[in-house]
């Protein structure tokens, strides 16, 4: 593929100025979609307020972070390249089919966790779509982009809204109404679940024990438990204990929600906002093999794509790896196979020579 | 804990392949041996050589990783990639100037020897150190190793004009203070030879 542009090319702004730029973009596009999805906060619950003021700091620290990430070279050069390819117009299509595969193979399904490990999937899948799923009723709720409200006529009716628009009624009662109101302790219950296996796994697996870290591999853990298990308190306040330390369960519950989103741009959950760039990686590998190859200048064998051997030449030199070797030749042009027998072969040339200087020759 | 720095000499081995089997013993990786024995030239020679990540001091595996995936620990050894965060992007797989890491198609993860983290974390040989019989992989202290081999175990290495700096030795004759990649070891290989049918060695060749 010939690029159009230098993607690489020396920023005009500092790092800092551009991801504040970017950190400051995304808040204000959050407030944007919050002030106009809850038509002017008149759909806006002000108990919900903490909620959503969390998660536009949170927003701020996702595009900041996000904007920094981009700015590496080998990620701001996929990133352009991903693209693209991607839209390319003749294989738009073709694209679009290929991304709606490779997105339930590896969003939905996660079928790459489940081939590195059974205990491995069931845990990340549970805790993954526990997650989804409660974001997906939290946040529209503490944005006032969904609420519910009595009908007038029948208080045994209920009034969904979106947008200000209504969705539909459900009447109290039904198995629906049951579901829709205990959403969250589904959640809850899945993300306890996958908890409760990640921790079986970790206290299990002698190899996890020699690299987990606190902050990385625990901390998630803890937060996800305790998000869960006081959400589900709030429901057994409700339901089973007449109300009792509601308030302050409610605040408990508030604290480690508002505690998760502001750790969310900064430590293991900023993977969720990565994770795409592998559909991106998939679509450079197709066009990658579709393509000329690069032959190893020792062997004479392909291994890899000429695109991906080119595009990495141009990030070595913007990180300052010199790889250029004498008489116009490049490392890079040298199979992984061939620098590794390369390196036997250097040794033995060291030894010959001081075997030969030994001699007197 | 005595401090102990892991030596490699491609000389002293002997292709018996204790490394590749012990190695899927760690249980960092367990299952899946990390480490490269590559057979030199086998038309010409028995010669083989292991290869164990370096654990460079500013890794290029970790430069070039889009996804930042790819971490040091405290004392200087180079991990796989990080799980949540690898994007199976192979970058490193071809850029590490000793051809070390690989890529696991299977898992869409980049995997290297991590010097058996659980272990040699804890004072332990690695695995493949432990069981080599020729002491082509040795992990003991300095002292030990200039008293016992010739040469001197190095670990600054050049490519091309990258300086490279690893936590893994390599032993050389004594003059030598840096290990310089020469043009004269990848000068591109003869043209293969002609077929023939029972050539054992284009056989191996082509089973590999």
């Amino acid at each position: 593929m010939t690029p159009t542009k230098n993607p690489l090319r020396q920023p005009r702004l500092s790092d800092a100025t551009h991801a504040m730029f970017w950190g400051l973009a995304t808040a204000s596009l959050l407030i944007l979609g919050i002030l106009t999805g809850s038509r002017g906060l008149r759909d806006f619950d002000p108990a919900l307020v903490s909620y959503a003021g969390a998660a536009v700091l949170s927003g701020f620290g996702i595009g900041y972070r996000y904007a920094m990430w981009l700015r590496r070279p080998p990620t701001r050069l996929y990133w352009y390249r991903g693209w693209q390819i991607f839209l390319a117009p003749q294989k738009l299509l073709s694209n679009l089919a290929h991304l709606a595969r490779i997105v339930w193979n590896t969003i939905v399904l996660q079928r790459f966790i489940e081939r590195r490990s059974h205990l491995r999937w069931t845990a990340h899948w549970f805790l993954a779509w526990g997650c989804i799923l409660a974001a997906a009723v939290t946040f529209p709720l503490s944005f006032g982009w969904i609420r519910f409200e009595t009908a007038r006529a029948n208080q045994e009716i209920y009034r969904a809204f979106m947008f200000g628009i209504p969705l539909g009624s459900f009447h109290l009662g039904t198995p629906f109404a049951e579901l829709t109101f205990d959403i969250l302790d589904v959640a809850a219950v899945m993300v306890l679940i996958g908890v409760f296996f990640a921790l079986w796994r970790r206290g299990h697996d002698h190899g996890a024990w020699s690299v987990q870290q606190f902050s990385d591999d625990m901390l998630p853990l803890i937060l996800l438990f305790a998000i869960s298990i006081t959400g589900l308190f709030l429901t057994i306040s409700t339901h089973l204990m007449q109300g009792i330390y509601y308030g302050f369960l409610s605040q408990l519950h508030a604290v480690t929600v508002i505690f998760t989103l502001l750790y969310l741009p900064f430590g293991k959950f900023f993977h969720i906002f990565q994770r795409p760039a592998q559909l991106g990686v998939n679509f450079y590998k197709q066009a990658g093999a579709a393509g000329p190859q690069a032959r190893c200048h020792r062997c004479g064998q392909e291994f890899a794509s000429r695109m991906h051997i080119d595009d990495l030449k141009s990030v070595q030199a913007a990180l300052g790896i010199q790889y250029q070797l004498a008489h116009g030749m490049h490392y890079q042009d040298i199979c992984p196979a061939c620098r590794r027998k390369n390196l036997a072969l250097t040794q033995d040339g060291l030894w010959k020579s001081h075997d030969n200087r030994l001699r007197g020759n | 804990m005595i401090r102990r720095e892991f030596f490699i000499d491609y000389s002293r081995c002997i292709g018996c392949k204790a490394c590749v089997q012990a190695c899927a013993e760690c249980d960092t990786h367990r299952g899946t041996s990390m480490i490269h024995l590559e057979t030199i030239e086998r038309r010409d020679t028995l010669q083989t050589a292991p290869q164990i990540c370096m654990h460079c001091d500013n890794p290029v595996c970790a430069r070039v990783c889009p996804a930042d995936a790819i971490k040091k620990t405290p004392d200087g050894v180079v991990q796989s990639s990080l799980k949540p965060r690898c994007i199976a992007c192979s970058n490193c797989v071809v850029s590490c100037p000793f051809g070390v890491p690989k890529y696991m198609a299977e898992f869409e993860q980049m995997m290297k020897c991590d010097m058996c983290y659980d272990r040699s974390s804890i004072g332990k040989k690695p695995m493949c150190a432990t069981v080599c019989p020729s002491g082509a992989l040795t992990y003991t202290t300095m002292e030990e190793m200039q008293r016992t081999r010739p040469g001197i175990p190095v670990n600054s290495w050049k490519f091309g004009g990258e300086e490279v700096t690893t936590k893994v030795y390599v032993m050389v004759p004594r003059e030598t203070t840096r290990v310089e990649i020469d043009l004269i070891q990848i000068q591109p290989t003869p043209p293969a030879l002609p077929a023939d049918p029972y050539d054992v060695a284009l056989m191996l060749e082509m089973a590999q």
